[in-house]
C-alpha cells in the first residue's frame, strides 16, 4: 500500500512547510514516509513542488502518473505538474492566480483559467477551492497552505486519520497562531466536503 | 528542539541534511565547519540553530561550530581539530570541494587523527549550481575512503559510524551526497549521543610538515591505508547483496539515491535479479565485487552522472578475464546527464529485462504555460543597483557576475550578467577583460563572495592598475543559501558577537584608490557614483550597501513595525511601462484592462519604484498610509 502526494505552488506560498507538516503527521501516525523538497535558487518566487510518499515506499520521488493527490496553491502550478496524475488522481487547486513576471514583461501569456481547469479535468478529478478567501476568513492569507492541507485531508487519500494531520499542524505552529490554523484547516476540509 | 532534545529510541522526521548533523552529534563531534552552499547548507544551519538554541537556554553547546570564510579555510580549521585528536565535520557543496581541494589532496597524505567527515553535497541536474560535477572522483583522485547514503536514515548512520572508520584508517572520510538525499525527509531513529572531548592536545610530529621528503614517504603510507580500507569495505555493513525473486545470473550494481529507484522498479517490473547495493563506494569491496562478477552473466550499473562504478567494474572484469556483459552508460542504457528518477530507471530496466513498463507515460500539459523562473525579490536592493548602473554605463559595457542572488539579474529586463565561472570569478575575469578589450567593465559580487574569494582578484586589479569597476553588493548576509552570517556581520554562527570586517576598509587596504560607498536605494546618487567610478582611470570599487529586503522586513515585523506597500495612481499613470520593462520589479503586472498594478501581497515596500516612475504615479497604498 503506497500513497503519493504532490504539493505545488509558487515560492513563498508555504508549499515546503505544508509538505514538512504532512511528513511529520505520517511519522506521528506511525506510517513510513519519504518527502522531497526544493531549496536554494528555486525558491526565489519560482515554481515549487514537493512530494510526500507514504506506506510501502523506498524513496521520495513520485513516478509519472502515480500521484494519488496533487494539491496546488496556484492554478497554473497545478497544470505544470500534471504528468504526475492519472484519471483517479484528486487534484485540488486554489483559484487565485499569481501572474509570473514573464507575463508582465510580455514574453509569456497566462492562459484563461477555464482552459487550465478544462485540461486538468480531462486528465484527473478536479476540485477548485478559493483557499485564499478561506485563509483570510480564518485570520490571515499566510494560512493558505494549511487550508490546502485541510482539502487534502478531505480527499480521503491519506493513509491515516485526518485528525492526526490537524494535531501535527497545531503542535508545529506557535501557540498564538493555533486557533487561526485550526480554522484554516477545518475551512479547507469543509470546502471540499461541500462540493 | 526535537533534534537535540528528543529521547534516544524515538523516531523523528528529519531532512537528509539534518540527519547528517544528528549523526555527527551522536558520534560526539567536537568541531563542525562550513561555507554555505545549496544543497549542503542545512547541515551547517542545523549546527548553528542548535548552538543558538542552547545559548538562549543557557546550556553549553557540545560542539564548536563556524561558518568559515570559504571551503578551503573550513577544511583547514576542521583538519587542525582532527590533528588535536578531536572529531570534526566539514560540509560543503560539490564545487566547494574544488576550492578546498588544495588542502584536501595533501591532507590525505598526512592523514587525520580524530575522526573527520568531509561532506560533499553534489547537485545532479544543477538545481542550484553552475555545474553537475561528480565528486566521487575526488575520492579516487585523492585516495579517500567514501560513503554514499541512500536515505536520510542511512546518512545519519554513515555519519555516526564514519567517524570510527576515519579513526581506524586515520584518513578523513568523504560522505558523498546528492540533492535528492540532502533535501529528502525521512524517519530517523535516534541513538544516544556520545560525549565530545571538548579540548584536544596537539602532539608535534615531523610527518605533519609536508616538505617533499615527507610527502614522498607519506604517499606509500596512503596507498597502504587504502589497501586496509579495501578489506574494511569487503566487511562493511553498508555494502550488501539483495536478492529479488529467483537467482538467474542477472545483476544490478547501484549506490546512493539510485538504489531507491532500482528497489521500486524491480518490484514493479517483477524482476528476478541480484542487487549489489554499495554504500562504501571507495575503495570498492574487492572480494565482494569479484564474486558478484563471477556469479553474473549480465550486470546493469545504475548510477547518476559519471560511469564511476561502471568503469571500475569493467576494469575488474578485464583483470579477471571475465566475459560478463556490463550494461550502463557506455552501452547507451543510461545517461551521464542529470539526476535520475523512478521513470528513467524503470524505463531503462524494463527495456533491458524485456518487460512491459507498468507505469503510464502521461504527457506534460498541452496548454502553453507561462514560465516562472526564480527572480530577484520585489524590493531587492540589487535591482536598484543594476538599474542605477544601466542609467550611466555605455551600451557595450561588460558585466562579469558571481555566485549569489544577484546572478538572477541575468534575466530580462535588467540583463546585468555577462560572464560567470565560479565563486570570485567576477573580478578575476574583469581584470582579464580590461587587458583584452577597450570596452568598459563593471563587475558584481556579493559581500559573502567578497570574503570567500573576491579579495585576491581585487589585489590583482590594484597591482596591475586594471581599468575596471568592481562592485560589492553588500546586503550584510549570505542571502541565497538562507541568510547565513559572514565576516561582515556582527554575530557568528553560534550566535556570539563577532568582529565585523568592513568591506571598504579591506578594499582600501588592497591598494584600491577610488572607493565609493553608496546606498542603492537612492538611485540617482548611486548612478552618479558609478559615473565617477567609470570616469576614473584605473581600478575602482563601489560598495553598494543596503540590507537584504527579506531580512529588513523580518526585523521590522519582529519590532512590530508596519511595512507600507505601494500602489499605482491610475489617474496619473501614463503607461510608459518603465516600472516593468526597465526596472523589472515582479510585484508589477498588467490587469485585465491592461492597467499597471502592484500586487500587494508581493510588494515588499522598498518604494524604489517611486524614484523610477516619471509620472509620479506611485504612492503608498491607502490603507497603509
Amino acid at each position: 500500500m503506497k500513497t503519493s502526494v504532490v504539493l505545488s505552488g509558487v515560492g513563498g506560498q508555504g508549499v515546503i512547510t505544508a509538505a514538512n507538516i504532512l511528513g511529520k503527521a505520517a511519522v506521528n501516525a506511525k506510517v513510513n514516509v519519504y518527502a522531497s523538497e526544493v531549496h536554494g535558487m528555486a525558491q526565489r518566487g519560482g515554481s515549487v513542488y514537493c512530494t510526500v510518499r507514504m506506506g510501502d515506499v523506498s524513496g521520495p520521488l513520485v513516478a509519472s502518473g502515480t500521484a494519488d493527490a496533487l494539491i496546488s496553491t496556484e492554478p497554473v502550478e497545478a497544470l505544470r505538474y500534471i504528468q504526475f496524475v492519472n484519471k483517479k488522481t484528486k487534484v485540488v487547486t486554489d483559484i487565485n492566480p499569481v501572474v509570473p513576471f514573464t507575463v508582465a514583461v510580455g514574453d509569456d501569456t497566462y492562459p484563461a483559467l477555464k482552459e487550465v481547469y478544462k485540461e486538468i479535468e480531462s486528465r484527473a478529478i478536479l476540485y477548485k477551492v478559493d483557499a485564499l478567501h478561506i485563509a483570510k476568513q480564518a485570520g490571515g492569507a499566510i494560512t493558505k497552505n494549511i487550508v490546502m492541507l485541510g482539502t487534502l485531508a478531505a480527499t480521503g487519500v491519506l493513509p491515516f486519520d485526518p485528525n492526526i494531520l490537524l494535531e501535527t499542524i497545531l503542535e508545529t505552529v506557535p501557540s498564538k497562531f493555533k486557533e487561526i490554523n485550526k480554522k484554516a484547516f477545518n475551512g479547507g476540509m469543509q470546502a471540499l466536503k461541500d462540493r | 528542539m526535537e533534534i537535540i532534545d528528543e529521547k534516544p529510541g524515538k523516531t523523528i522526521l528529519l531532512l537528509g541534511n539534518e540527519a547528517i548533523t544528528r549523526g555527527a552529534i551522536e558520534a560526539g563531534v567536537d568541531i563542525a565547519t562550513t561555507y554555505p552552499g545549496t544543497p549542503s547548507s542545512e547541515i551547517a544551519d542545523t549546527f548553528s540553530a542548535i548552538a543558538k538554541y542552547l545559548k538562549r537556554q543557557d546550556r553549553k553547546s557540545p560542539f564548536y561550530f563556524e561558518y568559515s570564510t570559504n571551503e578551503k579555510v573550513s577544511l583547514e580549521v576542521a583538519a587542525a581539530a582532527s590533528f588535536c585528536n578531536l572529531r570534526s565535520l566539514t560540509c560543503m557543496k560539490h564545487v566547494g570541494l574544488n576550492v578546498a581541494s588544495d588542502a584536501f589532496m595533501t591532507y590525505l597524505y598526512v592523514g587525520c587523527k580524530g575522526g573527520h567527515i568531509i561532506v560533499s553535497a553534489d547537485d545532479p541536474s544543477c538545481h542550484s549550481s553552475q555545474n553537475e560535477q561528480d565528486n566521487r572522483y575526488f575520492a579516487l583522485f585523492g585516495s579517500a575512503p567514501m560513503l554514499e547514503p541512500t536515505t536520510p536514515e542511512e546518512a545519519k548512520e554513515m555519519t555516526r559510524l564514519g567517524f570510527d572508520l576515519s579513526e581506524e584508517l586515520r584518513l578523513p572520510v568523504l560522505l558523498r551526497t546528492t540533492t535528492r538525499l540532502n533535501h529528502a525527509r525521512g524517519p530517523i531513529k535516534l541513538t544516544k549521543p556520545k560525549k565530545p572531548k571538548g579540548k584536544g592536545f596537539f602532539e608535534k610530529d615531523p610527518n605533519l610538515v609536508t616538505v617533499p621528503a615527507v610527502a614522498r614517504q607519506q604517499h606509500p603510507e596512503l596507498l597502504k591505508k587504502m589497501e586496509k580500507a579495501a578489506q574494511i569495505s569487503d566487511k562493511s555493513p553498508f555494502n550488501e547483496i539483495i536478492q529479488h525473486g529467483k537467482k538467474n545470473k542477472m545483476g544490478i550494481v547501484t549506490s546512493g539515491v539510485s538504489y531507491n529507484y532500482v528497489k521500486e522498479a524491480v518490484k514493479d517490473l517483477g524482476l528476478d535479479v541480484t542487487i549489489l547495493k554499495l554504500g562504501m563506494t571507495h575503495p570498492l569491496p574487492p572480494t565482494m565485487c569479484k564474486k558478484f562478477i563471477e556469479d553474473c552473466e549480465t550486470i546493469v550499473v545504475v548510477e547518476e552522472l559519471e560511469p564511476f562504478l561502471e568503469n571500475q567494474f569493467k576494469a575488474l572484469a578485464y583483470d579477471m578475464k571475465s566475459s560478463v556483459n556490463i550494461l550502463g552508460k557506455s552501452t547507451g542504457h543510461f545517461s551521464r546527464l542529470y539526476e535520475y528518477n523512478p521513470d528513467i530507471v524503470t524505463n531503462a530496466l524494463a527495456k533491458i529485462f524485456e518487460k512491459k513498463n507498468p507505469l503510464e507515460q502521461p504527457a506534460p500539459a498541452k496548454l502553453s504555460l507561462p514560465r516562472r523562473p526564480p527572480a530577484l525579490c520585489p524590493g531587492c536592493p540589487h535591482r536598484a543597483t543594476y538599474y542605477a548602473v544601466k542609467k550611466v554605463a555605455p551600451e557595450t559595457t561588460i558585466y562579469p557576475t558571481d555566485i549569489g542572488c544577484y546572478t538572477l539579474g541575468k534575466e530580462p529586463p535588467l540583463q546585468m550578467a555577462d560572464l560567470l565561472l565560479c565563486m570570485g570569478s567576477n573580478a578575476g575575469t574583469a581584470c582579464g577583460l580590461s587587458v583584452s578589450t577597450d570596452q568598459k567593465i563593471i563587475s558584481f559580487m556579493g559581500d559573502s563572495t567578497f570574503f570567500h574569494s573576491g579579495i585576491p582578484p581585487i589585489v590583482n586589479a590594484a597591482h596591475h592598475n586594471d581599468d575596471v569597476v568592481i562592485t560589492v553588493l553588500d546586503n550584510r548576509t549570505t542571502a541565497m543559501t538562507g541568510h547565513q552570517p559572514h565576516p561582515g556581520t556582527e554575530i557568528d554562527g553560534m550566535g556570539n558577537p563577532a568582529k565585523r570586517i568592513v568591506v571598504e576598509d579591506v578594499v582600501k587596504g588592497c591598494g584600491i584608490e577610488h572607493v565609493e560607498v553608496v546606498n542603492p536605494n537612492v538611485i540617482r546618487k548611486t548612478s552618479e557614483a558609478f559615473k565617477r567610478a567609470l570616469d576614473f582611470k584605473g581600478p575602482s570599487v563601489v560598495v553598494s550597501k543596503a540590507p537584504c529586503i527579506l531580512l529588513e522586513n523580518r526585523d521590522k515585523r519582529r519590532a512590530g513595525k508596519k511595512i507600507h506597500t505601494f500602489m499605482v495612481d491610475q489617474e496619473k499613470c501614463e503607461k510608459c511601462d518603465i516600472c516593468i520593462s526597465e526596472f523589472g520589479c515582479p510585484a508589477f503586472y498588467h490587469d485585465e484592462e491592461d492597467k499597471v498594478q502592484i500586487n500587494e501581497t508581493l510588494c515588499n515596500g522598498c518604494g524604489n519604484c517611486v524614484q523610477v516612475c516619471p509620472a509620479h504615479a506611485i504612492k503608498v497604498r491607502k490603507e497603509d498610509a
